[in-house]
């Protein structure tokens, strides 16, 4: 069972949100998804100044296996993406919490963020998963 | 349920993530899927394959039967041990299943290897006796010839049930006695190292022999312990290397056995994409009952040439053949080719493919880790070739059609 970092919140459909300085929002996929999607090989993301919505699909990854969409978790403009991930989207199975992060929204409406599962709650929805 | 391998436990205890194919519980990875890929292209990898379907054809004219029963011609497999792959179709040329078929030869007895009282409990679980035999039994058969010729065919698991009913009944005609040998496992061992790793496994006096064995060519020696295995110097991923039948009582040693050797235990993702790389079909994706052999790139698996026991009739009456005459002559109106995207992407079975003169499809498409890009096959108006484009979630971006193989020996031919 992979360590959860406890200053994450969680969506069901496994993307993380990390609230930054100034009310930024990073996001990205659980350790859980990554191992659920196998090997990464490509990552579509949107494009600084975008206008995503929570709960809205606003990213796509790409393993081997199949091709998933990404669900904003919180509102806003995106003020970052990880271009990085463009040529070694394999970050993400290596550093799921970190280096492998997807993008960066700058939150219109924070309240959004209380909706979200805490790193315990989190933790027991996947074991659920696992049977 | 689900059925398992003799080698599921195995799997498991590697770790593997398991899924559901063609109604068996299989590896689909053992942690990584792009690095079991590179293992067999650099090295060695295996994969269990016992969830695939041999049957053993046994009579005076089985050789008569195949000529009718197959789309190739296993005249073609003219020495004991010779394999051929072709097509099994349906009276509407359709492909019901493609398949490998050995040519073999035998002193006496059920063939290699012996038939042992008491099917295992997973050979049970595989078979299902109402099916396992079919057809009646010739009583040249049972004559004390010196030597008689039998056949071995492997089919797709998947296909086992409506394969297994087809070749019955067309058996019935010919006396052709159909068995099942679900008490057999099967160890698919590939990549440029794969051959020397198991030669090494194999009893002193039988490796020279199968060092020797040519491409497409089966024997049987004995491995370790002196377990009897039947080699074939087959495979599906483009490399060289063996496919090796086993009794399913000695599987987990030789897996232990090719484990320690060296050999990388690889799942079907990596067994998906090697393939694909090299050009080869999966059937149900890329060809079913409704496609012809030409409509999917496997003319070359038909042979419309005469065969040698009907010569003077002008060509053998496999079934199918009328149809894919009549398409023939009318014009085949789609086919197969090969294509990457030169984006970046994945191509993926059923995205939509855009050309000058019609649309079509991708049938098999995957993110190549030799080619670190995408390839596909994908089915399109015949003669579409230039000015293709696949809709991956709305956004069209350009293909280029390519000679496949993309990848033989490890390097890449696009």
């Amino acid at each position: 069972m992979s360590d959860i970092p406890g200053d994450l919140k969680f969506q069901k459909s496994h993307e993380w949100a990390r609230v930054e300085d100034a009310g930024q929002v990073r996001v990205g996929i659980s350790d859980h998804a990554q191992e659920l999607l196998g090997d990464l090989v490509y990552v579509e993301l949107p494009k600084v100044g975008d206008k995503v919505e929570a709960g809205a699909s606003c990213a796509v990854v790409e393993s081997v296996k199949a091709a998933s969409d990404i669900y904003a978790p919180v509102s806003g403009e995106v003020v970052a993406v990880n271009g990085a991930l463009a040529d070694k989207p394999e970050t993400i199975n290596e550093d799921a919490y970190g280096d492998g992060w997807l993008f960066v929204v700058k939150a219109g409406n924070p309240d959004e963020l209380d909706a979200l599962l805490g790193p315990d709650d989190y933790a027991e929805l996947i074991e659920n998963d696992e049977h | 349920m689900t059925k398992q391998t003799v080698l599921n436990a195995t799997h498991r205890a590697a770790g593997a993530k398991m899924v559901d194919f063609g109604g068996w519980d299989m590896p689909l990875h053992y942690g990584s899927q792009i690095e079991e890929h590179h293992a067999v292209r650099r090295d060695a990898g295996m994969f269990d394959v016992s969830h695939m379907t041999v049957v053993d054809l046994h009579g005076a004219r089985c050789r008569e039967f195949l000529g009718h029963l197959l789309a190739n011609d296993i005249g073609k497999s003219k020495k004991p041990g010779k394999a051929i792959y072709s097509c099994m179709l349906n009276e509407r040329g359709g492909v019901i299943d493609d398949l490998i078929t050995y040519y073999l030869e035998e002193d006496a007895g059920q063939g290699w290897p012996a038939r042992e009282a008491g099917a295992s409990a997973t050979a049970e679980a595989k078979a299902s006796p109402d099916i396992r035999r079919t057809g009646r039994v010739e009583s040249a058969h049972d004559s004390a010839d010196s030597k008689r010729e039998w056949f071995r065919v492997v089919v797709n698991a998947a296909t086992r049930d409506k394969d297994l009913a087809w070749i019955g009944k067309q058996a019935a005609a010919y006396g052709v006695e159909v068995t099942e040998r679900p008490e057999l496992a099967m160890i698919a061992v590939q990549g440029p190292n794969a051959r020397a790793k198991v030669l090494g496994l194999l009893h002193a006096d039988d490796r020279g022999r199968v060092d020797k064995l040519g491409k497409f060519v089966a024997t049987e020696a004995r491995g370790p312990n002196d377990m009897p295995l039947f080699i074939a110097r087959t495979g599906y991923t483009g490399e060289d290397g063996f496919e090796i039948i086993v009794p399913e009582q000695h599987a987990v040693a030789l897996w232990d056995a090719l484990a320690a050797a060296g050999v990388r235990p690889a799942g079907l993702g990596a067994r998906d994409t090697l393939r694909l790389e090299a050009g080869m079909n999966l059937y149900g994706q890329d060809m079913d009952e409704d496609i012809t052999p030409w409509e999917a790139g496997l003319g070359w698996t038909v042979a419309l040439e005469s065969a040698v026991h009907d010569r003077e009739l002008g060509g053998r009456d496999f079934i199918g053949r009328a149809a894919l005459e009549k398409q023939s002559a009318a014009g085949v109106p789609r086919e197969l080719v090969g294509v990457v995207l030169e984006d970046k992407g994945v191509l993926r079975h059923g995205q939509r493919v855009v050309t000058p003169s019609g649309d079509g499809e991708i049938l098999s498409g995957i993110f190549s880790p030799t080619l670190g890009k995408a390839i596909g096959f994908a089915r399109v108006p015949t003669g579409a070739r230039e000015g293709l484009r696949v809709d991956i979630r709305g956004r069209e971006l350009p293909l280029r059609v390519v000679k496949y193989p993309f990848v033989r020996d490890g390097k890449s031919c696009i």
